[in-house]
């Protein structure tokens, strides 16, 4: 490989430093508390900028006041240029000095546009490079310093820093060429398990050993050997990730075969349903529902798990991105993101950690970081969502990204034809995402020595947004499409030339940086990517269109009508193989399951420790549990408000911080919308997972049908995030959800059209016992609102009104807050209440005639809670009316049964609501303007409730 | 009479441009999309606008600092066209991060007075509804808005900050077009949501009015039915009403 600069460059360094005190310093040294480093008084962070240039003395004096202009903002900064031999600023007697920059290869934005203005200027640069300089003031030992800088201020695995010494930046030219390497791989008939078994690890194929069989017998008949481009590819295709081995496998339940396999049942329970919106559903990159004649939406979550917990900002990031691409990939115009996360607790100590884990504050706020980053910029509204915490998670966070997109006119998608170019459109592609464990095995170049994009991507929201643009535009142009997810164009452009065949060019592929193999440009998940299929007639018209969006578009090859999946790389074979082996090849799984066997009593006693907490105690203790504490401060950092349609948003109320329910989405200038709604509850399912799985569909339609969706026309999707289903009784779990959400989607009268698993969430704890995520079902319900007039949302808006509770209390206990908060559980999951679509239906019915001003759902904390948030949204204060005479008042205010919905009304209109409903209707309180909360004989004033509901440590 | 033409400046990172775009038309404009990368084909780029505006976004994904790339490119390809059509006395708006940019620019405060956005005090990118005040100033966008406005922010710098010279000058000449009335959500000096340039034709301002123009886009519209609209559409008839026609 060339050498990357001129040797008689000039590397230069530029320190951009904030005049008045900088908020990050504020963050770093709370950070630094949290690692139990309290002897320094504050760190102080500067921005650095490397460049590489001409040594001309008069070039340099014009780049120094070119850039010094661009980057430095007089009134609130100060930038230097100081030479990097010349830097004597990290050798500071009375501090400590660390500075970090990014791993080569890591994608660097604002390395690439300094670039660009350089050259808008007239100035050729060598190279740019960006980096951080922190000043840690105070007394801190080497050991604490190491730590700083490894769990705090840089991320060893896309930065590397040093300690009062310059860092030395890396560059990576931009433009650069394959290598052709491949290797062919001993899958010879000779080959055993054990030889083959090797193979598998050593390359992280994460293949059965029956898939292993199966790929040595397809070659030996065909008599060759395969290249690691071959191998690479099928494994990612028959990866779990891509080809849902457990979704598809035979199931032994108890020692009994099951007739169909869970994906089977899910496609069978929606299209027994027959529900006339759905367009369609478990087909392509999303589902496609329609509300309405010349509109369709397309729906799709994602999990985007592994990498939130190593990079968590990178992680949730490209999570949104992928996401973002799958609706690009069903042909739709994304219109809005949902997220969903599930944390370990805030106050896990250090001592807690699994080793290599970081700790749940940072995954939490660099998560939230990466979904806003992305969402912000690329101009989509994060509009729902959820955040989940339990000790479960911390060494293994969840991130649920999801998006809705909308078309007019939608035609389902065209197969690519013979003769069809295939074309990549978007960003580069380079090392991001290769499997870390199969990089690490490769032997590098001297220059990319640590190039790290192997095990993490990072996105650039602003190369995808101008993708979306550039769709938009070429709409029609092309035959078809799909983004690039797993597996990047293995996936693809195998999937697209499935029963077609294509003859591919991986060489023409544009990279970031040269030296990729083969295998890895094909393998890799650079982000912000798409695949076209396009008649060769309007290629060029398509290409115009991309060059205008500043979107770069390469035809890579043909679509040739062979069946057969060709790929080259500078004239040579690297991948010959039939499509239908690469497809439908794959052995089917067998697997075990043990159900399981959950305790199904109409009740259970209230735990005793919960009994014996006063009623207004508890409540204020679980309005602070930290599931139920506002989520404001996250929730403030994503743009919710841009395209205008959020008519009911994430929080509600006179002051904009009470919790609303689902969120609605009007088009401005229409009168009606969809509701978005999401439903999670990962703290049953141990005990009874079928039960679990009624929860949260129940919940999902619930958020919607609180702001106005019609009971009748609501979609779902499912993602199921698990633990290793090759353990019997974690399948066991899996089996008796898929059971319960078939059941519950069959009563509830609302389709799955498109969903996810996410299998094998585990990790090894230091004394080797394997511990595996909850089993965390999380449901999203779209539904559409016929009137956005009838929407009233969930804060109470009147003294004089009542609110009455419409539906059923019982006393069961597993996984309820208030159980948890006394550290007690109860042994019965909550049971499904067969007349809650009568029931929501009445409701919708009394929403249509104006005659509810609020309407909220009880789910975590239960009924006293609600009527708490319903108040804090209305700053008013209620009566509430004694429990039933049958009932115990802690079941009453704190049991978490399904199916419930409060309504506030006038007093007068008590009477049509019973009539409309039937039986199950309670008046739980008369609001007041007096500011309190008068519950049993305790009075509590609204300021605290607010107080403990705000105040909670976020 | 056709109505009159809005050109909504643009540059690779721009997302506000569709919601202004739909606001606009509904206070009168008909409007057109002047992207920096294609304003260098334009033979005269802004010769027929009424009205110009610098929409919100994240232009050049605020690589350099919100609104630093899009300045600089709208120098190469514009020089002094946009300088040329204010003293044509065409009204111009920057919102967000089109407000950055008209800072930037040097067009906002304007006369060589100096001011930045920075980052906000929290640190954090805040997105939440205000009530804004007009306070009595020369410029048009604000003019007889007695009620005020409630819109939405959403932003990570949006903290005005000027020296004390600029701050009295700007008092002065009346600049000061609209302050945060709920709370400061950023730190800004003097409350301050927007300024105008001393002739009053150009205003930039941090929330987003072009998100509050139908009366069921804010938040309360199911509670209070007998308060005053706010509607940030009120702004943009303004700019209509000034618009050259």
């Amino acid at each position: 490989m060339k050498t990357v600069l001129a040797t008689s460059a000039a590397l230069e360094k530029f320190v951009l430093t904030s005049r008045s005190h900088d908020p990050r310093s504020t963050a770093l040294l709370a950070g630094a508390r949290d690692l139990g480093i309290t002897t320094i008084y504050d760190i102080t962070v500067s921005d650095l900028v490397f460049v590489a240039a001409d040594p001309e003395a008069a070039a340099r004096q014009v780049l120094h006041d070119v850039l010094h202009d661009v980057l430095v903002e007089p009134l609130l900064q100060v930038g230097q240029w100081v030479s990097r031999l010349e830097d004597e600023d990290v050798h500071r007697p009375d501090s400590r000095v660390i500075e970090s920059t990014l791993l080569p290869g890591v994608t660097d934005p604002v390395a690439a546009e300094i670039m660009r203005v350089a050259q808008r200027a007239g100035i050729d640069l060598q190279g740019v490079a960006t980096g951080r300089r922190f000043v840690v003031q105070g007394a801190i030992t080497n050991d604490q310093l190491e730590r700083l800088a490894a769990k705090l201020l840089a991320n060893p695995i896309i930065e590397r820093w040093s300690i009062d010494a310059p860092i030395e930046p890396s560059f990576v030219p931009r433009d650069g060429e394959m290598s052709s390497v491949t290797e062919q791989l001993a899958f010879d008939a000779s080959a055993t398990l054990v030889s083959l078994e090797q193979i598998n690890r050593a390359r992280g194929l994460a293949l059965d050993p029956a898939e292993l069989l199966a790929i040595r017998d397809h070659f030996v008949t065909r008599g060759r050997l395969p290249t690691d481009v071959e191998v690479e590819t099928i494994a990612q295709t028959w990866s779990e990730h891509c080809s849902h081995k457990t979704f598809r496998a035979r199931i032994v339940l108890d020692g009994v075969e099951r007739t169909d396999t869970l994906l089977g049942q899910l496609r069978q329970s929606t299209k027994q349903l027959h529900r006339p919106f759905v367009v369609s559903a478990f087909d392509g990159n999303a589902g496609v529902i329609r509300f309405d004649e010349h509109r369709t939406y397309a729906l799709k979550c994602e999990t985007h798990n592994h990498p939130s917990a190593v990079e968590p900002f990178g992680g949730a990031n490209t999570g949104v991105g992928g996401v973002i691409r799958d609706v690009l990939g069903a042909d739709h115009h994304p219109i809005a993101i949902t997220d969903v996360l599930c944390f370990g607790e805030p106050t896990t100590t250090f001592d807690e950690l699994p080793e290599g884990s970081l700790h749940p504050r940072r995954v939490r706020d660099g998560v939230v970081a990466g979904v806003a980053d992305y969402g912000n910029k690329i101009g989509l509204p994060t509009v729902a969502g959820a955040v989940v915490y339990d000790r479960g998670y911390v060494a293994n966070p969840l991130v649920y990204a999801g998006c809705i997109g909308v078309a007019s006119d939608w035609q389902p998608p065209q197969r690519p034809e013979p003769g069809d170019r295939c074309v990549v459109l978007g960003g580069r592609t380079g090392r991001d995402g290769i499997r870390g464990a199969t990089f690490s095995s490769m032997t590098m170049d001297a220059t990319t020595g640590d190039v790290a994009g192997a095990s993490v991507q990072i996105g650039d929201p602003i190369v995808e947004k101008l993708l979306i643009d550039a769709l938009a535009e070429a709409r029609g142009v092309y035959r078809s499409i799909t983004d690039c997810g797993a597996g990047g164009l293995s996936s693809a452009i195998g999937e697209m030339a499935e029963g077609v065949g294509a003859h591919i060019d991986v060489a023409r592929v544009p990279l970031k940086y040269p030296g990729l193999a083969a295998w890895e440009v094909w393998l890799s998940e650079a982000q912000e990517r798409m695949v076209v299929a396009i008649d060769p007639q309007q290629l060029a018209r398509f290409v115009g269109i991309c060059a205008r969006h500043e979107v770069e578009a390469t035809d890579i090859g043909s679509f040739t009508g062979d069946a057969v999946l060709h790929v080259v790389a500078n004239g040579e074979t690297v991948l010959q193989l039939d499509t239908k082996f690469l497809h439908d090849g794959r052995p089917q799984r067998r697997m075990d399951a043990l159900a399981q066997h959950p305790q199904r009593a109409a009740s259970e006693p209230v735990p005793t420790a919960v009994g014996q907490r006063s009623i207004g105690d508890l409540l204020l203790a679980l309005l602070a549990h930290p599931n139920i504490a506002s989520k404001e401060s996250i929730i403030r950092r994503y743009d919710h408000e841009i395209r205008g349609a959020a008519m009911q948003r994430p929080l509600v109320g006179v002051q904009g911080d009470g919790p609303g329910d689902g969120t609605v989405l009007v088009e401005p200038g229409e009168q009606h919308g969809i509701a978005i709604g999401i439903g999670v509850s990962p703290f049953t399912g141990e005990t009874d997972a079928e039960r679990m799985a009624w929860l949260v569909i129940d919940e999902a339609i619930r958020n919607v049908v609180a702001v106005g969706a019609d009971p009748s026309q609501i979609a779902l999707l499912d993602n199921f995030s698990w633990g290793d289903p090759r353990r019997a009784t974690t399948l066991g779990q899996l089996v008796a959800a898929v059971d319960g959400c078939v059941a519950a989607a069959a009563h509830y009268a609302a389709p799955f059209v498109s969903g996810k698993d996410s299998l094998n969430n585990e990790w090894v704890d230091c004394d080797d016992t394997r511990r595996s995520v909850p089993p965390t079902l999380v449901i999203t319900a779209v539904g559409r609102v016929p009137d956005a007039h009838i929407v009233v949302g969930a804060d109470a808006k009147e003294a004089g009104n009542l609110l009455v509770m419409l539906g059923r209390t019982a006393s069961q206990w597993c996984g309820s807050h208030a159980a948890r908060i006394v550290e007690a559980d109860g042994t019965i999951v909550p049971a499904p209440d067969g007349a809650a679509p009568q029931r929501y239906a009445a409701v919708h019915q009394l929403m249509k005639a104006n005659l509810l001003r609020a309407c909220h759902d009880p789910s975590e904390g239960g009924l006293a809670v609600a009527v708490a948030e319903m108040l804090i949204g209305g700053r008013l204060g209620a009566r509430m009316h004694a429990p039933p005479s049958d009932i115990n008042a802690h079941t009453w205010w704190f049991a978490e049964s399904p199916a419930r919905l409060i309504v506030e009304i006038y007093p007068s209109n008590l009477d049509a609501v019973r009539a409309a409903l039937i039986d199950d209707v309670h008046v739980v309180a008369t609001l007041t303007s007096e500011v309190t909360l008068q519950i049993n004989d305790d009075s509590i004033a609204l300021g605290a409730l607010i107080e403990a509901f705000r105040g909670a440590p976020q | 009479m056709t109505a009159p033409l809005a050109s909504i400046l643009t540059a690779p990172g721009t997302n506000r441009d569709a919601d202004v775009a739909f606001a606009l038309q509904l206070a009168g404009f008909r409007t057109e999309q002047l992207d920096v990368r294609q304003i260098g084909d334009a033979r005269q780029p802004l010769r027929d606008s009424a009205a110009v505006v610098v929409a919100g976004g994240f232009s050049y994904a605020d690589a350099l600092g919100a609104g630093r790339l899009f300045a600089l490119e709208l120098q190469y390809v514009l020089h002094d066209t946009l300088q040329d059509a204010i003293q044509r006395g065409v009204p111009v708006l920057g919102i967000c991060n089109g407000f950055q940019v008209l800072v930037r620019l040097g067009i906002l405060p304007g006369a060589g007075q100096q001011a930045a956005l920075g980052h906000n005090e929290s640190g954090q990118f805040a997105c939440q509804w205000v009530r804004l005040a007009a306070p009595l100033s020369r410029c048009v966008w604000t003019s007889g808005l007695t009620d005020g406005v409630d819109c939405p922010i959403a932003h990570g710098e949006g903290r005005f900050a000027c020296d004390d010279t600029t701050w009295s000058s700007l008092v002065a000449n009346e600049q000061i077009a609209l302050q945060y009335a709920s709370h400061n959500p950023n730190g800004s000096r003097g409350d301050v949501a927007g300024i105008c340039d001393p002739t009053g034709l150009v205003l930039g301002l941090m929330p987003h009015p072009e998100n509050h123009v139908l009366a069921h886009q804010h938040p309360q519209h199911s509670r209070n039915h007998d308060q005053p609209a706010r509607l940030g559409l009120e702004l943009l008839r303004n700019g209509r009403l000034h618009a050259i026609a």
